[in-house]
């Protein structure tokens, strides 16, 4: 690595921390409905909110209306993603007449938004409106974030809340989310990528005469309003097809810097705010360094391959598949965390990383989208994992376990287990059965481990809520569509479920008094122990897959073996 | 009570090794989802292994078949031999329950009739060598009786009708005196026939906690169940693309092997012998668990509320110093005492007695007067004494309270000294009671009565905070005695001029606060708080409304043993999270062994391919790395036993101190383990040359 390449890692990540506790205070405050700075200048649109949906923040409710007005609440949005594209070709704002989409490709799209996994079957730019788009797709980019937060905070007010049952009211939750977090850090970020020269127009695809008297369709639309929300809210999705890497998405270096912090930037803060809210900003921190630990071996695992050398290709380095402008570090930058975060975007195609840089991307998302996650989901997907080392830590001091003075008895350790799991038999399984059946065999298009990579990423992908791709595999196909529609649908609401249930249930539990409590939640101690039962569940789990597919190829290629 | 019982463990062996095999029985298997998938994995394999009988698999598959079919019989063997104490000990308990012969008080008449014929209410009279048929309360005399057919214990204990120390037991023998007996439980709910029930597992039902554990177990075994279905597709895929054909290898058996092999076998068989083996660790400290609920609890509690007397102090107040009045001499004051003392039976009285012959060398019966009366202690004056009847006139010798006293010496127109006023209630601010001896109008001095806080008490209760339980001293003695002997003793917190109401009451507080409470207790005015404790231990001596009310029952009525009673129940669930730790951890390497054995000539253009790195243990063949594995897991299953029975060491130290020990000894030692254990078994397989 040359010095310059190391500097850029660095200030990356001192950005970052920097900004975790600054914004993490902020969200805080706004999640107590305490005054912070922005209560004066956009509080008149939080209240107008509430009276036009006829909403009274006041009142509260129990788990189970909670999840009911969720579940709700994302159908409505599934469902007019769904339809917008279905009549597309019948509605405004369509320059290139674009025709309907196909009902499999549809379902596809409008799960995996309502999901905010931002799995992407189509291309933007040949496939959908500038509606879909904007109406569609990128007011979904907000309000699935937002639903990710909601949940989040449910679950905190179940760990704080004493005799009571009443986890909040879901529809303030999502609108201070939307009103305070969301849109001004989007307005922001996309008036900057504006000025760096992210399109934003509804002029239709411009069609320019090449050097070599070719002709080039050029794509155009509103893409900075967009990109903003899809880096910000762990969307990834793209507006055009090759996300980040085309330049009118991504088209300079601190374009490319932004993005990578936006990815990264609430996630982090998150942590800071449940700490702050939990009234234990120790163990805030604690959870914040499992997921960063975890985040940086991934990252040196990852560079470290990629910055060796290709026996296969008399000893060059990756360049395939990545963006001359952006380069190696940039580019495994970008896919860690756009992995590591359950975002999705990326800046380079990871089907073309090396063996075990792409195996790390996968293994991001095996790990079940907790190393720091998608806002709002990956602390709360994370949180169960906590719950799950208290429950073991607790057998192993003599005590029953419990998390801040309640009690983790069978009924909330099912739950637990469920969000846990249930994601990874889904992953285990769609693949297993996608490379014998020939409905799914026949969309791979490489031989050997990497095809099989391919078929994991495309099922772990979909189930954890993340939305890249390997690339390769021919997704766009009924049983894909309907398949990993179903999954990201699991994914996302086996978790969150289980998750709102347990919120529930802690809610309501006696408190026991501090001085009796078990061991603490805030050492170096518990951080290990966390990251060691996140992998070993993530490694029991994938160990035998991934020697099969990355592990495979990593030893293939060293053979000089390519596939 | 197991080694006061004699039981023979060479027929519980016996008898386990015959129960393993009756335990195979599919609707038994069934109630433990781990060891089902093991049950149903050696019936498969065994069914390939026949059907490839001649041919050169059968071998191979036959072996697999074997071991997983011991791992089944292992984990039956662990759950018969850990019911197997507790069925001698009931077997030993069942001879004590013979046919005995009532003797019923009928009006005015006894009438002999068969002990299974008593019904409550029924009254019977027990006289010396007499078995006492039913449990039931003394309501007439006082006997001694040889209770160790119940506890085991051959000393034998007073039991008398009123007060605290009317409880008998069905199956005792009353050895001398006669008492009158009301039944108070029928044939079949008595307390023998419970203690029967429980030491025999019939009716164990699974604690909260071990129902949590269980269903964790039950997921990671559905989780590695799609693991290895999904594998058995990626191989299928692996094999088409590289154009190989593994199927030797990459078979239905080894894949079975593998899952079972990765399924939490080992504290999936040994978890109910944990559950069972915590109930017997207390009935060998001779305490038994009414729920094994009550037993999980212990290990939570927080807060134990303590009786001062018996479990903090020596039994009762003793005397300790005398203190004359100004111008008596000591030895007057203390062979006055003594006199008075003589016919005082109360414990305090005897150490008076005690007192004086110790410092003086005193002994009152060779200077008694010959004509005495003895004047016992009574409500209304408060005093007890002697009258000592002399030719002129009678002198009284009294001892009693400070204000007894002056009214005494009052009467007489004597005059209580102010140093003498002084020194009471320096006794008083001590902790003692002062106890004022007058002769006549004479007040001669003060004696004083202290509680004996039991040697090494302090340093207990030290321990029991840093592990974060705190202590509450429970007593009737006034709040300034009280907080004497609670700074002495080292309590966080003591209650004086306790009530029942208000044990009960604070009791009910400390819950709401959300803190697990434990009391002993041993009279009927302790029964509501005892059933309102999370942990309520009553004590064998106890009234039976006591026994009835308590979670648990101490047989050897010590109060002390409440502190062993939560060790037990921390050392049940450290049992379980260290065994849970430990196989979890085992599975890593048997990736490493199995892995390769499947996929090592996967891609490899000679005969060795690329995923061979992974057999880090170098293992022999492909087939001893498979055995090595599923042996090993059937064997750390034997030599876990004895942990399981036994239960892992519990030293009090900080949660996080005992959290990175257990941590260390069972995740890194659990991850480390089976890289040997399995190197070793190898070694043996390749020496016998088994598998050519």
């Amino acid at each position: 690595m040359k010095i310059i390449e190391i500097l850029q890692v660095l200030v990356f990540l001192a950005i970052l921390l920097l900004l975790t506790p600054i914004l993490g205070r902020y969200m805080a405050d706004v999640f107590l409905g305490k005054k912070h700075v922005l209560s004066s200048s956009l509080g008149w649109l939080e209240r107008a909110i509430y009276q036009c949906c006829n909403i009274s923040p006041e009142e509260t409710s129990n788990w189970k209306t909670y999840t009911l007005q969720l579940l709700f609440f994302n159908f409505l949005g599934f469902l007019v993603v769904f339809l917008l594209q279905i009549f597309q070709a019948h509605l405004p704002l369509n320059p290139q007449h674009f025709s309907n989409v196909s009902w499999d490709l549809a379902f596809n799209t409008a799960i995996s938004f309502m999901t905010n996994t931002n799995w992407q079957s189509y291309a933007g730019e040949t496939t959908l409106s500038y509606l879909v788009q904007v109406l569609g797709l990128t007011v979904q980019n907000f309000l699935s974030a937002a639903t990710g937060i909601a949940v989040l905070l449910a679950l905190i007010r179940g760990i704080r809340n004493r005799g009571t049952d009443q986890l909040g009211n879901f529809w303030v939750d999502v609108t201070r989310s939307v009103v305070y977090v969301f849109l001004p850090l989007s307005i922001v970020m996309a008036t900057v990528f504006i000025s760096q020269g992210v399109v934003q127009n509804f002029s239709p695809a411009q069609t320019v005469e090449t050097l070599e008297r070719e002709s080039q369709t050029i794509p155009m639309g509103p893409a900075a309003s967009q990109i903003a929300i899809k880096q910000l809210g762990t969307n990834g999705g793209g507006f055009l097809n090759t996300n980040s890497s085309h330049p009118f998405e991504n088209p300079t270096p601190l374009s490319n810097l932004l993005q990578l912090i936006a990815i990264l930037l609430i996630p982090f803060a998150l942590t800071y705010t449940f700490g702050v809210l939990i009234r234990s900003r120790r163990h805030g921190l604690a959870i914040f360094m499992a997921m960063f630990i975890l985040y940086l071996a991934g990252l040196g695992v990852s560079l470290w391959s990629e910055l060796g050398q290709n026996p296969a290709l008399l000893n060059t380095s990756f360049m395939e598949g990545k963006e001359t402008r952006l380069g190696i570090v940039n580019s495994i930058l970008w896919s860690v965390s756009t992995t590591a975060a359950s975002n999705g975007s990326v800046n380079a195609m990871h089907s073309s990383l090396s063996p075990l840089a792409g195996g790390i991307a996968l293994l991001n998302i095996m790990l079940g989208e907790v190393v720091f996650g998608g806002v709002g989901a990956g602390l709360y997907g994370m949180l169960m994992f906590v719950l799950l080392t208290v429950f073991l830590c607790g057998l192993m001091v003599g005590r029953t376990p419990e998390y801040f003075g309640k009690k983790i008895e069978a009924p909330e350790m099912i739950l637990v287990i469920l969000a846990i799991l249930i994601p990874n038999v889904v992953i285990l399984l769609g693949a297993g059965i996608s490379v014998i059946l020939p409905m799914g065999l026949s969309s791979i298009s490489h031989a050997g481990p990497h095809g099989l990579s391919e078929m994991l990423y495309a099922w772990s992908s979909a189930a954890g809520n993340n939305g890249s791709a390997f690339a390769g595999l021919q997704a766009n196909t009924p049983y894909y569509n309907v398949g990993l529609g179903l999954s990201m649908l699991i994914g996302r609401f086996s978790v969150m479920i289980p998750v709102l249930a347990v919120a529930g249930h802690l809610s309501s539990k006696k408190v026991l008094p501090l001085a009796s409590r078990g061991f603490r939640l805030d050492t170096p101690l518990f951080v290990f122990l966390l990251i060691a039962v996140i992998l070993m569940i993530g490694a029991l789990t994938f160990f035998p897959a991934l020697s099969l597919g990355p592990v495979m190829e990593h030893l293939l290629m060293k053979q000089g073996v390519l596939f | 009570m197991s080694q006061k019982h004699h039981i023979d463990f060479g027929q519980i062996f016996s008898l386990a090794l015959k129960d393993a095999f009756v335990k195979l029985d599919p609707r038994v298997q069934w109630k433990n989802p781990v060891m089902f998938v093991t049950y149903i994995g050696a019936l498969l394999t065994t069914y390939y292994a026949l059907r490839h009988w001649g041919t050169s698999l059968f071998g191979f598959e036959i072996q697999i078949s074997v071991w997983l079919w011991f791992t089944v019989l292992f984990a039956n063997f662990a759950e018969a031999i850990s019911e197997g104490r507790g069925k001698a000990q009931a077997n030993a308990l069942k001879k004590t329950r013979s046919q005995t012969i009532a003797r019923k008080w009928v009006g005015h008449g006894e009438q002999k009739v068969s002990a299974s014929e008593l019904q409550v209410g029924d009254r019977v009279v027990c006289e010396g060598g007499d078995v006492i048929p039913a449990d039931g309360e003394v309501i007439e005399g006082i006997a001694t009786v040889d209770e160790s057919a119940v506890t085991g214990e051959s000393a034998p204990v007073i039991r008398e009708s009123g007060g605290d120390r009317s409880a008998v037991t069905g199956g005792t023998r009353v050895i001398s005196d006669r008492i009158v007996i009301q039944v108070t439980a029928g044939i079949g709910h008595s307390f023998l026939d419970r203690m029967i029930g429980l030491v025999e597992g019939a009716k164990r039902q699974k604690t909260p906690n071990e129902i949590a554990l269980s269903l964790l177990l039950s997921a990671l075994t559905l989780i590695f169940l799609a693991v290895i279905v999904s594998l058995k597709f990626f191989s299928d895929f692996s094999m088409l693309a590289a154009g190989q054909d593994l199927s030797h290898m990459v078979s239905v058996p080894v894949f079975i092997a593998l899952l079972v092999c990765l399924i939490p076998t080992t504290i999936g068989g040994l978890l109910s012998a944990i559950g069972i083996s915590g109930m017997d660790r207390l009935i060998q400290r001779n305490v038994i668990a009414m729920s094994g609920r009550a037993i999980e609890a212990a290990g939570d509690i927080d807060l134990l509320l303590l009786d001062k007397t018996g479990t903090i102090t020596l039994g009762n107040r003793m005397a300790t110093e005398f203190y004359p009045a100004p111008g008596c001499p000591i030895e007057q004051l203390a062979k006055m005492s003594q006199l008075a003392s003589l016919s005082d039976e109360t414990p305090e009285g005897r150490t008076i007695v005690i007192l004086a012959k110790e410092k003086f060398n005193l002994r009152a019966s060779e200077f008694l007067p010959e004509k005495v009366q003895f004047i016992p202690f009574s409500a209304q004056t408060q005093m007890s004494g002697i009258d000592i009847r002399t030719s002129e006139a009678v002198e009284k010798i009294r001892k009693g309270s400070l204000k007894a006293i002056e009214k005494f010496v009052q009467e007489q127109n004597g005059l209580m000294p102010r140093e003498v006023i002084s020194t009471a209630e320096e006794i008083s601010k001590k902790g003692g009671t002062p106890l004022v001896v007058a002769q006549g109008k004479e007040v001669l001095g003060i004696i004083q009565l202290k509680d004996v806080v039991k040697g090494g008490i302090r340093e207990r209760f030290h321990e029991l905070r840093s592990i974060g339980i705190r202590t509450i001293m429970i007593t009737g003695d006034n709040e300034l005695t009280a907080a004497a002997i609670a700074a002495e003793a080292g309590v966080d917190d003591f209650m004086a001029q306790a009530t029942p109401e208000e044990k009960l009451k604070r009791i009910r507080q400390e819950q709401a606060h959300g803190h697990l409470v434990a009391m002993t207790g041993d009279g009927t005015n302790d029964a509501p708080a005892l059933a309102q404790a999370d942990v309520g231990v009553a004590m064998n001596t106890g009234t039976q409304a006591a026994r009835e009310a308590g979670n648990m029952v101490d047989l050897d009525s010590n109060p002390t043993k409440l502190i062993e009673i939560i060790e037990i129940g921390k050392q049940l669930l450290m049992t379980r999270g260290a065994l849970t730790t430990f196989s979890v951890a085992n599975d890593v390497a048997k990736y490493f062994a199995i892995l390769p054995a499947l996929f090592g000539t996967l891609y490899g253009t000679t005969t060795e391919g690329p995923l061979n790195v992974l057999n880090i243990m170098k293992l022999s063949s492909p087939q001893n790395a498979i055995l090595s594995a599923v042996i090993f897991n059937a064997m750390i299953m034997v030599l876990l036993i004895p942990l399981a029975l036994r239960g892992v060491k519990y030293k009090p130290a900080l949660p996080w101190v005992i959290l990175r020990n257990n941590v260390f000894r069972y995740g890194v030692g659990g991850l480390m383990a089976p890289f040997l254990g399995m190197k070793v078994i190898d070694l043996i397989l390749s020496g016998l040359k088994v598998n050519g």
